[in-house]
């Protein structure tokens, strides 16, 4: 992360105001890509995350916990059930009195109603099964529910957003909502809108969920990333949703 | 198993060159790699692809670490006649995994 | 100290064939010279400055690429000068081993790849062959060899007449900025190649 102190020493002297992004001129990660990465994402025999989109796809008929239950059992046809499910995660959840995310639901639904383990953050199948659920989303407006329930926490979300932390002591919005389209690096800084996650990133080789990716953006202005499955990340995650509200979903999607 | 993603034409003209990709989903561990205590991770790749039609081999690939994670390999044959088109990835242990696809001629 | 600036362009007399030859060099006013791609042309010892008219004076000769390099090295540009590495001869002893003593011809082969990659772990790699293809005239096989990764080999593709089209593709690791080859092997033993230099940039922001 050496190389990311000389630009981060720059960033830090500038005094900027955080301007969030017009409406207009929002654009999603997938515009900022390289060609090559571009077209790897439109051929689904070529876009690796389809691997996982397949392999979620095999485990939603398998049966699964003290239930025997699979997803299929109770949501029959992902194609129609989950339609515009990941559009409206992180979504609120009454039992819990707080927002959960896509992965969160997968679990509670393993746990309460198949009677299983839950399955591991990054875990492959988690992943699979996130990465095809969101994926019959795609094509579709992000539409997270403007539940009043929600407004505590994705107020936390921006305050998150906002404010500088760790050893760099920058925030996200300093990069993505003041500099984006600005180099770091050698890479392209993007607005930083979750359009395709679980995204295959090429630097993982992996797909992984946006969680992942914030904790890497954590480590990148050394602070301590999240827990997995923390509050603070998944009102985040909410922020971020809110903040690309209207744009299309593209899971899954491959950035560099 | 292996998720694996293969886009041929089902049906082609005979004589026509029609294009086959493949994706298979495998880290491609290049064996250069260290783990978190230091430790070298082992070379884990898959080392072959071929292709045959109805028996026939028509391609095949000696692939290296330097191949990306969830090998992408995109070739092409004469659709000569119907049958079916059957690919083996083999890997460093010489496990191998074989998927098929019929092809129709018009 | 600044250095007389080249006159001439670097590139090869008939424009450089492929994509196998360094950029341009661009001389500013102060001459530093801007190297775009930084790549080894051969393993071996660079050669003096010319004789004729000595150091920093150009009249009269045509200072050759590594020459120009050798003096860019005094401007502090050192790190771009060539360096022989481990794999570099690996490479040219890989090649060597596939095409012994016959020649290397430059044509029929095109090898693309993109110039710059965001990622050098996915980089796209297409390769094609003129050829018709027939029993009497088709290409057996296709040789990626590289520079700068831990070994020179990347992959070998075996083809028939039946595969209509000398043309494939694939996404290699680069774990550098370096050159790759292709070589191709025809039925009547003939060896083709092209090349390509990449420059490979580096993810910002990872899991370390």
């Amino acid at each position: 992360m050496r190389r990311l102190f000389g630009v981060a020493l720059a960033l830090v002297a500038t005094i900027a105001v955080a301007a969030e992004i017009a409406p207009e001129a929002r654009r999603s990660g997938y515009g900022f890509a390289s060609a090559e990465t571009r077209v790897t994402q439109d051929d689904d025999t070529a876009n690796p995350g389809m691997l996982w989109v397949s392999q979620g796809e095999g485990l939603w008929t398998k049966k699964a916990g003290a239930a025997g239950l699979s997803c299929r059992d109770c949501h029959g046809d992902a194609q129609a059930s989950m339609s515009n499910v990941a559009a409206r995660y992180p979504a609120f959840d009454a039992a819990l009195g707080r927002p959960i995310d896509l992965e969160q639901r997968i679990n509670l639904c393993r746990t309460e109603h198949q009677r299983a383990e839950p399955l591991t953050w990054e875990s492959e199948d988690l992943l699979a099964l996130t990465g095809f659920v969101a994926h019959q989303s795609r094509g579709l407006p992000i539409a997270v529910d403007d539940n009043p329930e929600l407004r505590p926490f994705s107020a936390l979300g921006d305050e998150l957003f906002h404010r500088r932390e760790g050893q760099l002591n920058l925030s996200c919005s300093q990069c993505h909502d003041d500099n984006w389209g600005k180099r770091l690096a050698g890479s392209v800084i993007p607005q930083g809108h979750p359009t395709g996650y679980p995204v295959y990133r090429l630097e993982w080789q992996s797909v992984g969920s946006l969680q992942r990716r914030l904790r890497n953006c954590m480590t990148g202005v050394r602070a301590e990333p999240y827990e997995y499955g923390a509050p603070d990340a998944v009102a985040l995650e909410l922020y971020l949703m809110e903040r690309a509200r209207g744009m299309t979903i593209e899971t899954p999607a491959v950035r560099p | 198993m292996p998720r694996v993603l293969i886009n041929l034409p089902e049906r082609a003209t005979r004589g026509e060159i029609i294009e086959i990709k493949t994706l298979i989903q495998h880290p491609m561990e290049t064996g250069y790699r260290l783990d978190s205590n230091g430790a070298r991770i082992p070379r884990d790749i898959i080392n072959r692809f071929a292709c045959t039609y109805n028996g026939e081999e028509v391609f095949r690939v000696e692939l290296f670490p330097a191949i990306a994670a969830n090998p992408f390999i995109a070739f092409s044959t004469i659709a000569t006649e119907t049958g079916e088109l059957v690919f083996t990835w083999t890997d460093d242990d010489g496990q191998t995994q074989t998927e098929s696809r019929r092809i129709t001629i018009e | 100290m600044p250095i007389r600036c080249p006159q001439i362009s670097l590139s090869a007399p008939e424009g450089g064939e492929g994509r196998g030859e360094v950029g341009e060099i661009q001389a500013s006013p102060d001459c530093i010279a801007h190297l775009t791609l930084p790549v080894a042309d051969a393993t071996g010892p660079l050669p003096l400055p010319p004789q004729a008219g000595g150091e920093g004076k150009l009249g009269g000769y045509r200072p050759t690429r590594r020459w120009i390099l050798v003096a860019a090295a005094g401007g502090g540009l050192a790190s771009l000068a060539p360096k022989a590495t481990a794999t570099e001869a690996a490479m040219a002893d890989a090649i060597r081993e596939l095409i012994g003593e016959a020649p290397l011809e430059r044509g029929k082969v095109k090898l693309e790849l993109p110039s710059i990659v965001e990622n050098g772990n996915a980089v796209p790699l297409t390769v094609s062959i003129e050829s018709p293809m027939t029993e009497a005239d088709h290409v057996d096989s296709v040789h990626i060899f590289n520079q700068k990764n831990p070994q020179p080999y990347v992959a070998a593709f075996h083809l028939r007449p039946r595969a209509g089209t000398a043309r494939v593709s694939t996404r290699i690791r680069l774990a550098d900025s370096q050159r790759v080859v292709a070589i191709a092997r025809l039925n009547d033993g003939s060896f083709w190649s092209d090349s390509a230099d990449v420059i490979v940039t580096l993810a910002a922001c990872t899991d370390q």
